[in-house]
């Protein structure tokens, strides 16, 4: 009995230790979070609450609310971003259920090339996408060489050329989760489905698809957090005309007097951002809890 | 982040040290070809001539000075700017004012000079076109650039607001010297935005920088644009089919600033003195086609009559163009820039 408790006492000591012990390994990466991300993310709250006079005001915010620009510049960035996501995820979860079919061998090399564009910089992907898609761009000589139209047609310096050039960068930051996903399901899943009488296509829908859905969805949620603050794509291929909150955070700091007039675009990107986050993990959850009904 | 080119002209220092041994001054510009041409034109010269040691480094405008005067760590003593972005960082209170008793300003053009920066090199907001597709008669008025009937084709148009509303106005059948006058409401601001307006079907780029507007034309991307009469100078030089007017144009100056409290206030006075010199600014349009700020620079001999036709601040081409109004800047860029944004984003 006693040899028993002191045994207890002795594992409840090593576990407080090992506790005080993680806590100590993970007390620098909180700590790093707290200064390069806490403090100043507080900091640019605290910001866009002071207006050009050096007080507390709310002008920066009163500002978004009168020009109707703001409201415009959030809708072209969630617009953006939702349609590249979208546009990620027709393009992407096809190629990764193709890449995930094929034996080892192929499908690294396959990953390779899906990779090979993000050791290139953006800043020269971009421009690459320019080059091709300008009025007498590669593509444009080409499609009217080979007589498939007869004009050149406008497909850079707008939306199209800013989608095309996003979902390109975006594509590998959902190919990869949602291939490890795939990867992970184990295929006798789908024979048993089979085996069971289920159709390639009830099986793919009932059990391999939502067993996809964690890869898919922190890809598609990736690649839509990185949209929202996307600065060069859309600066150079939108022509002027496709302007995000990125760009006008910009403007907003070389034209006003004060920091506050950018830092409460950034917080109001921030919380949208959140908001829509929240409202999207509520769905999702529900979604799944479906999925489980079934 | 910022390159720092540190530029020490040692054998200069050496050669003086008796009467300049501590001086020294940092000067921030904007890098590229512009500061290239700065550097080999002005300041290397000046400071072999003074003794004086120059620091350059590259800048990111006016929101870094206004980040180091506003932290109290002014390291920067003269920065170049542009005329409009100067007149506000004036009116905010983060540049020095300029001593005209060290500083001499006798020979300048004196709109190119305010209280707190000095010009240093005149530039021109032109309209450029194709000649491919217009050949040598292209537009001659901005009224021509609105006009997609005669001249059809896509439009090229600045992305800001800065230079962006007096074309508008003169299409409009404003005269170059109301333009400022009718611009001085909002009302007026919008006369222009809606001019704009007109024209925004056919304009397929807004364009946001200067490398921008010679890429739009070498490339064949629009067949008119807005820009800067260097930038289509040398655009010409490698190949672009284009060419550009003086008429109407708008004439527009880059500056010399001293931040608030900068360390060497003194020596940059006089350091701006020295630069401004004939002598100094009558290199310039060597290495870049951008004009002199002091008239007497045309008086050296050193600019000859051909290289002066094509320089914005000849006298010909000077009485061409409507002269930037800085004040109005000053007191409207922000106001017509929200303005402009909801033309653009709409």
């Amino acid at each position: 009995m006693q040899a028993v408790r002191i045994n207890e006492a002795g594992l409840a000591r090593d576990e407080w230790f090992e506790r005080l012990k993680l806590f100590g390994l993970g007390s620098p990466a909180m700590l790093l979070i707290l200064i390069i991300l806490v403090v100043p993310v507080g900091w640019l709250f605290y910001v866009s609450f002071i207006g050009a006079d050096g007080t507390f005001s709310l002008e920066n915010y009163e500002r978004m609310l009168k020009r109707k620009s703001y409201a415009r510049i959030f809708q072209t960035t969630f617009e953006v971003s939702f349609l590249t996501t979208g546009l990620c995820i027709l393009i992407g979860y096809p190629l990764a259920y193709f890449i995930s079919g094929l034996p080892n061998r192929i499908a690294n090399l396959c990953l390779i090339t899906v990779l090979l564009p993000f050791w290139t910089s953006l800043l020269v992907r971009t421009y690459a996408w320019l080059v091709l898609l300008q009025k007498r761009g590669l593509v444009n000589e080409w499609a009217m060489s080979l007589g498939l139209w007869d004009e050149p047609i406008k497909i850079v310096h707008n939306m199209t050329g800013t989608l095309i050039g996003m979902v390109h960068i975006m594509l590998p930051f959902l190919i990869l989760p949602v291939y490890g996903a795939m990867r992970a399901i184990d295929r006798d899943l789908m024979k048993a489905a089979s085996n069971l009488g289920a159709s390639p296509r009830r099986a793919f829908w009932t059990v391999f698809f939502p067993l996809t859905l964690p890869g898919l969805f922190a890809g598609s949620l990736m690649v839509f957090i990185l949209c929202l603050g996307f600065f060069v794509t859309p600066a150079v291929l939108g022509g002027g005309k496709v302007i995000m909150v990125s760009m006008k955070i910009v403007s907003n700091i070389e034209l006003f007097v004060n920091w506050g007039a950018a830092s409460a675009l950034g917080v109001v990107l921030l919380v949208a951002t959140v908001a829509i986050l929240w409202v999207a993990s509520r769905f999702l959850n529900l979604e799944r809890m479906t999925g489980g009904g079934h | 982040m910022k390159t720092r080119t540190l530029l020490t002209i040692s054998a200069a220092i050496m050669a003086t040290s008796a009467f300049a041994q501590d001086k020294s001054v940092t000067i921030a510009s904007w890098g590229g070809s512009y500061q290239e041409a700065q550097s080999k034109a002005l300041f290397e010269p000046a400071a072999a001539n003074t003794g004086v040691e120059v620091k350059q480094e590259t800048y990111g405008g006016m929101s870094d000075v206004r980040l180091q005067v506003s932290s109290g760590q002014v390291t920067l003593d003269i920065v170049a700017s542009g005329s409009g972005s100067a007149a506000r960082a004036a009116a905010e209170g983060l540049l020095e004012k300029l001593d005209f008793d060290v500083i001499d300003v006798s020979t300048f053009y004196p709109s190119l000079y305010t209280d707190y920066c000095l010009g240093g090199d005149v530039f021109s907001t032109v309209y450029a076109w194709n000649t491919e597709t217009f050949g040598d008669n292209g537009p001659q008025s901005w009224a021509d650039f609105w006009d997609v009937e005669k001249f059809p084709g896509t439009r090229a148009y600045r992305g800001a607001v800065a230079g962006a509303l007096e074309p508008a106005l003169m299409a409009d059948g404003v005269a170059p010297e109301d333009v400022y006058s009718v611009l001085d409401s909002e009302d007026g601001i919008e006369r222009a935005i809606d001019k704009i307006r007109e024209l925004k079907s056919d304009i397929a780029v807004f364009w946001t920088s200067g490398a921008q507007q010679a890429q739009l034309m070498k490339d064949g991307e629009v067949d008119m644009t807005t820009g800067w009469n260097g930038r289509f100078d040398n655009a010409a030089k490698d190949g672009a089919m284009v060419k550009y007017s003086f008429n109407q144009a708008l004439l527009d100056y880059d500056c010399f600033a001293i931040p608030k409290g900068a360390p060497n206030r003194d020596t940059a006075m006089e350091f701006l003195n020295e630069i401004s010199k004939p002598e100094y600014q009558d290199d310039l349009p060597k290495y870049i086609t951008y004009g002199p700020t002091n008239k007497a620079a045309y008086d050296t001999g050193e600019i000859t009559a051909a290289v002066a036709a094509g320089l914005p601040s000849s006298p010909e081409n000077a009485a061409l163009q409507l002269p930037v109004s800085l004040d109005w800047y000053a007191k409207w860029e922000t106001i017509a820039a929200e303005m402009y944004q909801e033309m653009l984003t709409e």
